[in-house]
C-alpha cells in the first residue's frame, strides 16, 4: 500500500532583498495512516514552512508531494478543495489563530459551511458533537475566544481541524503556547483522536520531550535540511548526527544524580540566505573538518534511520 | 443568546467610553441634534418660512427667542429645521464615502502588489486636490442642490477612508486566523468580508464619527458659497451666507448658525476622540 503522504525532495525558497532564503531545502519523507512524524529543530529551521508548504498555504518551489498516491504538488483548484478536506492544520498560537469576532460555534461551524451540503440544523448538531469530542462544554457555544483560556481556545482549533474529517493533520507547535499542565491535556486529546480516527500527524515542535512521547518517527531539521530521521526510540538511543546529539543533550532530566554533559554549541546559526553547498552545521560542529564543505548525502545508517553526515560512523 | 454576546462586546466599548466625560457630553449633544433633526418641523415654534415684514431684524424676545432675520422669519425655528439638512449632509456623505473607501481600501490592502499600487497611486492623484476644492468643483459641475452637495462631499471624502482601511487591513491580513480561514477553503471574498473587514473596522469607526463633523462643516461651506442647499431652505451654512451682508448691524444672525455648526462639529470630534480611546485594545480591561 502506498503511503498516505509522501514528500520527495521538497524545496521552498523565499525571495528576499539579500538573495534566496532556503526555508525548506530538499526534504523527503513518507507518512503512513495513523502514524506520527515528529519534526524538530530550532527556531527558523523551516519546520513550520514545511508543514505550510505541504498544505499549500505557500507555493512549492520544487519537489513533489503525493497524497494517497496522487501527485498534488501543483493542484488544480478542485483538487485543492478536496485536499484541504483531507489535510488540516492546528496552529501554534490559539490567541491569534481564531478570529476574535467569531463565537466558538461560528468558528467550528465555518469549515462545514464552506464545504456545503448540510442543513443548518445538521451543522449545528455536528458542531455540538465536535465540541463534545474535543472536550468543550456546550455552555461555551456562544462565547468569544477572548473569554476563554489558551487550552480551551486550542480545543476550538482542534475541533475546526477535525470538522472536515481529515486523514492528515499538520500540528504546528500546537502546545508550545500553552501552560505545561494544559499541554498534557491537549496532547492526550490529540493522541485519543488519533487512535479513534486513524489520523496521521506531522507534529512540528521544538519540545523534545513531547516529540519523543507522541512520535513514531522523528525528523531533525537544521536550516531547511533534514539532518537525521529515525524511529523515535532509535533516535534517542543511537543518535548519529552531531546536531541531534547537541539537541538531545539539551533535554532537562529531572534527576539530580544524572549529571548529563550538555553539548553547548558555539557560534551563530549560519544564514539561510544563499547557503554554501556543504554541511550547514559545519560552522558550529565540533567534529567539523575541511571535508564537511562537500555536499552531504543522506545515508541509511540502519533500517529507516537516515543521517546526513559523512562522519556519522566515526562519531560515537 | 447570540444577541446577548454581540451586545457584550458593544458593552466593553461603552464602558470605556463612559469614563470619558467629554465624549459622553458629545454623545448626548449628538443624540439631541439627531432628535431635533428628525422632529424639527414639529418642535419649531414657527414655520421656518413664515415671514413677518413688521418684525424684521427683531432682537431676542419672548416671541422670538433668538430674534428674526430680514424677512422677519424666526431664527430659532430656522435653526431647528436646518439641523436636518446639516446632519443629512454629514451622515449621508460619510456613508457614501465609507462604503466606497472601505471597499477600495480592503481590496488594495488584501491583494497588495500591483492592485495596491494602482489604487494608491490613483488616490494620490485624487488627493493632490484638496477635499473641499474637489467638492466645490464637483458641486459646481453637478449643479447646486442638497443631493449634489452630498454626492460631492461623499466623493471628496473617499481617499481618507480608503487609506485608513488599507493600513488597517495590512495589519489584519498577517493574522494567523486569515491563514486558518484559507486552510479550510475560504474564498478571498469570504476572507475579506468575514475575517478581515470586521477586525479592521475600529479605526474606521473613529474616522466615520469625525468625518460626519468635517462633512457638516464642509457642507455648510458649500451652502455658504451657494453651491449647496438653496434658499429659502434654512441650512446653517446658507443662513450664515444670508446674514453676511448685515453682519455689522446684526451679528447674531450669523453667530447663531455658526455656533450650531461649531457645536455639532465639536461633538463629532470629541466623540471620535473618545471612541478612539475606547476601541484601543491596549486599554482593554
Amino acid at each position: 500500500m502506498a503511503a498516505l503522504l509522501e514528500v520527495r525532495d521538497l524545496k521552498k525558497y523565499f525571495k528576499t532583498g539579500g538573495g534566496m532564503l532556503h526555508a525548506v531545502d530538499g526534504v523527503s519523507f513518507s507518512l503512513d495512516q495513523g502514524k506520527t512524524l515528529g519534526v524538530v529543530g530550532e527556531s527558523g529551521c523551516g519546520k513550520s514552512t514545511l508543514g505550510r508548504t505541504i498544505l499549500h498555504l505557500c507555493d512549492v518551489t520544487s519537489g513533489q508531494i503525493f497524497f494517497e498516491g496522487e501527485d498534488i504538488t501543483y493542484p488544480t483548484r478542485k483538487q485543492l478543495h478536496r485536499l484541504r478536506e483531507n489535510m488540516q492544520i492546528i496552529f501554534q498560537d490559539p490567541f491569534s489563530s481564531l478570529n476574535p469576532r467569531m463565537s466558538v460555534s461560528e468558528a467550528i461551524m465555518e469549515p462545514l459551511i464552506l464545504r456545503g451540503g448540510m442543513t443548518k440544523a445538521d451543522m449545528l448538531a455536528e458542531t455540538r458533537r465536535l465540541m463534545d469530542t474535543v472536550g468543550l462544554a456546550a455552555r461555551f457555544e456562544n462565547a468569544y475566544p477572548h473569554e476563554l483560556d489558551g487550552g480551551r481556545r486550542q480545543r476550538i482549533g482542534i475541533a475546526r481541524a477535525l470538522s472536515l474529517k481529515p486523514k492528515f493533520i499538520v500540528c504546528d507547535e500546537p502546545v508550545s503556547a500553552l501552560d505545561v499542565s494544559i499541554q498534557a491535556q491537549i496532547i492526550n486529546l490529540m493522541l485519543d483522536l488519533q487512535e479513534e480516527r486513524g489520523l496521521a500527524y506531522m507534529f512540528v515542535t521544538h519540545d523534545l520531550s513531547v516529540v519523543k512521547y507522541i512520535s513514531d518517527d522523528i525528523m531533525v531539521m537544521y536550516l531547511g535540511q533534514m539532518v537525521e530521521k529515525a524511529p523515535a526510540d532509535e533516535l534517542f538511543n543511537d543518535t548519529r548526527h552531531p546536531y541531534t546529539k547537541a539537541l538531545l543533550s539539551a533535554i532537562p532530566i529531572p534527576n539530580i544524580h544524572n549529571k548529563k554533559k550538555r553539548i553547548l554549541l558555539q557560534g551563530e546559526i549560519t544564514s539561510p540566505i544563499n547557503p554554501k553547498p556543504g554541511c550547514r552545521f559545519m560552522a558550529r560542529c565540533r567534529y567539523a573538518s575541511p571535508e564537511c564543505a562537500e555536499p552531504q548525502v543522506l545515508e541509511e545508517y540502519a533500517p529507516n534511520h537516515y543521517v546526513a553526515c559523512w562522519k556519522h560512523k566515526s562519531i560515537s | 443568546m447570540e444577541k446577548k454576546h454581540k451586545q457584550s462586546r458593544f458593552k466593553d466599548v461603552w464602558r470605556q467610553l463612559r469614563k470619558n466625560k467629554l465624549a459622553v457630553v458629545a454623545l448626548v449633544v449628538l443624540v439631541l441634534l439627531l432628535l431635533v433633526a428628525i422632529f424639527g418641523p414639529l418642535i419649531a415654534p414657527y414655520p421656518y418660512a413664515q415671514q413677518n415684514p413688521r418684525a424684521s431684524y427683531a432682537g431676542s424676545s419672548a416671541e422670538h427667542w433668538l430674534g428674526t432675520d430680514k424677512l422677519g422669519r424666526d431664527i430659532l425655528s430656522r435653526l431647528i429645521v436646518g439641523a436636518r439638512y446639516s446632519l443629512e449632509m454629514g451622515v449621508i456623505a460619510v456613508a457614501i464615502a465609507s462604503a466606497i473607501g472601505i471597499t477600495i481600501g480592503a481590496i488594495a490592502g488584501f491583494y497588495g502588489r500591483w492592485v495596491d499600487n494602482l489604487c494608491m497611486r490613483l488616490l494620490d492623484i485624487y488627493q493632490a486636490v484638496p477635499m473641499l476644492l474637489l467638492a466645490i468643483t464637483l458641486a459646481a459641475i453637478l449643479g447646486p442642490s442638497l443631493r449634489n452637495a452630498i454626492i460631492a462631499l461623499g466623493i471628496g471624502m473617499v481617499p481618507s477612508f480608503a487609506r485608513l482601511m488599507r493600513a488597517s487591513v495590512l495589519t489584519v491580513r498577517e493574522k494567523e486566523y486569515v491563514e486558518a480561514a484559507r486552510a479550510i477553503n475560504a474564498s478571498d471574498a469570504r476572507i475579506i468580508a468575514k475575517h478581515i473587514v470586521p477586525n479592521a473596522m475600529a479605526p474606521i469607526m473613529v474616522e466615520i464619527t469625525m468625518g460626519v463633523g468635517s462633512c457638516i462643516l464642509a457642507g455648510a461651506a458649500l451652502s455658504f458659497i451657494g453651491l449647496g442647499v438653496q434658499p429659502p431652505t434654512p441650512e446653517w451654512g446658507s443662513m450664515i451666507a444670508e446674514a453676511r451682508d448685515v453682519m455689522r448691524e446684526h451679528p447674531t444672525l450669523a453667530l447663531y448658525p455658526g455656533i450650531c455648526v461649531m457645536i455639532s462639529v465639536l461633538a463629532c470630534n470629541l466623540l471620535g476622540d473618545g471612541l478612539r480611546d475606547a476601541l484601543d485594545p491596549r486599554l482593554k480591561n
